[in-house]
């Protein structure tokens, strides 16, 4: 029996007069793999980031392995550090070498000390395929790369679950795959992972399961496998019959 | 003729130095008070309480910046006497323009901080940094550095400005060059052209390194070059 | 008297040389205006030379104080045997001053007309001259208008300079009934609120406008 390593429980956020998330609640357990898919606009972003309070809920509590971190009193920027982001437009600092975004979470976050801080983000750069990258600039790398060194800037917290935020959309065609590889096999390796996509080939074969959202509610929930045979509801099968048909079953 | 004149120059050499020397003060004072309390401004502006941006810290940028120097200067320099609290002309003549460099500073910061952009913040939040460790280490370093061309231009500014501080009777290099042409009558159009010279050298050799500045710590492939190509107003 | 009887009592006074104030603005900015143009030109299309030249004269001017530029020509030129009067030194030099920045607003609005509308322009047949005049012109005088307004302003404001060439404007009327009433700080402090007004209305009207004359698509952003 896996643990739950994340509990979210009736998730509200309204901006303005629009409410984007109407009561939203999932778990992921631990080593898990759990991908949310859905139409635009349909409050997943705002999802994640209710779940690391980058955006704090209005409604709704969060726990995560077994401490509730939408307890006022707890201290989130600690929460957080357990928490990795990838974010669409990879938001590397950009004043800072590959090797030093990822260093500055180590040194200025958990104080590690400068020589064993660079150790680490060197070796979570090799991790995701950029050891020989350590000192350029996130201008001066592809985006495919700059995502990587962010997802390897999240790795290095040692993170208890990493968010993914469309991490491929804002990427040329020909740099999905050096993304998804990383995240492949981090799935492989154990990660819980909580991935907000429109990969649907990455969805198929390497999602636990699948939620799919839409209008600010789960409208469904299930391995890939069901809900891409046989989906419960109507709106469901819809949704992933256009996007098969948009990007063709292996695209995004 | 011609030898008197360069012997002119050479006697009043020492004393239109020492005019140089209170303008050079008068200006790191300007761009000091500017500095140290724009920054803070700014980042008030864009991340502190909306009332207090409102009521107090917007305002005193809209009126430091409406109010010309010159009257600024009178009155400092009037309302220190008008309040009991004597300001020597240079200490008015800093608070005056240096106040007003704080308001024209503090919208150069701003705009910088804006242009960092909100994704940065956010990224070192994830990454469990509390805001202020976000300001210090994420987002103060690129402003800075995107504020080094709009900078450049307030420093040409306030050097110049430093002028008006004759006005008050601070002994600069233009109130040196005033004495001199009491002294010497006639020689106006030669002694304020050198003036004019060594303040052309300190903007020029100003921008220069700034220039510098900018070029040594430019994030690579940022398009930091694509900025400074935009015209620099004046304001 | 309190303060707002004295600034009710100096209020006539002030008023009237606001409109010196403004006339010496008005004029300088109009000369400004056409020497900016010419400068711009010089410095974009001007062969070796006109460029050289050109941008000499818009580095000294924008690498020198104002003030040094208004006692060159009011206490130095008579040394070269040209006298003017305070009111034309101040509106000469801060006309020569404006040249210089306008040009560069002008230069920077030019080269933000895309290259293509050159081109274009050329090949309806029209001559480089036409080119510019019927074409690059009327969009970078839409494009330049925020720097524009901006620089209007900054001369309303350093029109107060011309006071110490002893020019007959705002500030030195305030000067003549402090020196009267012994009151300087008040009165100055009713000198900087007409500053404060005429630089607030300014902006407005400037603002309209700009938003008047936008065409659509064609903008930049004032910095």
């Amino acid at each position: 029996m896996l643990e739950t390593i994340l509990k979210a429980e009736q998730l509200h956020k309204k901006y303005g007069g629009l409410e984007v998330l109407k009561g939203i609640s999932f778990e992921v357990k631990r080593g898990e793999t759990k991908v949310i898919i859905g139409p635009s606009g349909t409050g997943k972003s705002t999802l994640l980031r209710c779940i690391n309070q980058l955006t704090p809920p209005d409604k709704g509590r969060v726990w995560l392995d077994g401490v509730e971190i939408t307890d006022p009193k707890v201290d989130i920027n600690k929460i957080r550090s357990s928490i990795g982001m990838v974010f669409q437009d990879f938001n590397l600092f950009a004043h800072l070498t590959a090797l030093n975004n990822v260093r500055i979470g180590l040194a200025k976050v958990k104080g590690i000390e400068k020589q064993k801080a660079t150790e680490l983000a060197r070796k979570e750069l090799q991790r995701v395929g950029l050891g020989d990258k350590a000192s350029s600039y996130p201008a001066e790398l592809s985006g495919g790369q700059q995502q990587r060194v962010s997802i390897a800037r999240a790795l290095a917290m040692n993170p208890k679950l990493l968010l993914f935020d469309e991490p491929t959309s804002a990427l040329d065609p020909e740099l999905i795959g050096e993304v998804l590889e990383v995240m492949i096999n981090l799935a492989r390796e154990g990660m819980t992972m909580l991935v907000v996509s429109h990969e649907m080939g990455f969805a198929r074969s390497v999602a636990n399961e699948i939620i799919f959202m839409e209008h600010g509610v789960i409208v469904e929930e299930g391995p890939p496998q069901q809900l891409f045979t046989r989906p419960a509801h109507k709106r469901t099968g819809e949704f992933l019959h256009k996007i098969t048909e948009l990007y063709g079953e292996s695209g995004r | 003729m011609a030898i008197s004149k360069l012997i002119l120059i050479w006697q009043s050499f020492p004393s239109l130095l020492r005019g140089t020397l209170i303008t050079i003060e008068l200006t790191a004072g300007f761009l000091g008070l500017g500095l140290i309390l724009g920054i803070p401004l700014a980042f008030g502006q864009v991340y502190g309480n909306r009332l207090i941006t409102t009521t107090i810290l917007s305002p005193f940028v809209k009126v430091f910046r409406a109010i010309p120097a010159l009257v600024l200067l009178f009155l400092f320099f009037f309302g220190s006497a008008f309040f009991g609290i004597e300001l020597s002309a240079f200490t008015a003549a800093i608070l005056a323009i240096g106040l007003r460099s704080t308001a024209y500073q503090s919208q150069i910061f701003r705009g910088a901080i804006q242009s960092v952009g909100g994704g940065q913040m956010m990224a070192a939040r994830s990454v469990g940094m509390s805001k202020l460790k976000a300001i210090r280490y994420i987002v103060l370093p690129q402003a800075l550095r995107l504020s080094i061309p709009p900078w450049t231009n307030e420093y040409a500014g306030v050097l110049k400005d430093s002028s008006l501080a004759y006005a008050v009777g601070v002994t600069e290099l233009m109130r040196q060059g005033r004495y001199i042409v009491a002294r010497t009558f006639g020689n106006a159009l030669l002694v304020y052209s050198v003036c004019a010279i060594i303040y052309f050298i300190l903007v020029y050799t100003g921008n220069k390194f700034l220039g510098f500045l900018e070029e040594k710590y430019k994030m690579p492939g940022y398009e930091v070059k694509k900025r400074r190509r935009k015209i620099l107003e004046r304001i | 008297m309190n303060f707002f009887e004295l600034a009710w009592s100096i209020l006539p006074a002030l008023l009237r040389a606001t409109v010196v104030t403004l006339e010496i603005t008005g004029i300088s900015i109009s000369i400004g205006f056409i020497l900016g143009i010419l400068l711009a030109l010089g410095r974009v299309y001007g062969n070796r030379p006109i460029y050289m030249l050109t941008s000499a004269y818009v580095e000294l001017i924008r690498g020198t104080p104002l003030l040094t530029q208004l006692f060159l020509l009011y206490f130095g030129l008579p040394s070269v045997g040209i006298m003017l009067s305070p009111l034309l030194a101040a509106i000469i030099g801060m006309g020569l001053n404006s040249g210089a920045y306008q040009a560069e607003y002008f230069r920077g609005a030019i080269q933000a007309v895309k290259s293509g509308q050159m081109i274009a322009a050329r090949s309806i047949g029209m001559s480089k001259f036409k080119a510019v005049r019927h074409i690059i012109i009327p969009q970078m005088l839409r494009l330049v208008i925020p720097s524009w307004s901006n620089e209007l302003i900054y001369l309303v404001k350093y029109s107060s300079l011309a006071y110490l060439i002893q020019a007959p404007e705002l500030m030195a009327q305030a000067k003549v009934i402090a020196a009267k009433n012994f009151r300087t700080f008040e009165v100055f402090l009713v000198v900087a609120f007409i500053y404060l007004v005429i630089v607030l209305i300014l902006s407005k009207i400037l603002n309209i406008l700009e938003r008047r004359l936008r065409i659509p698509g064609l903008q930049t952003q004032a910095v």
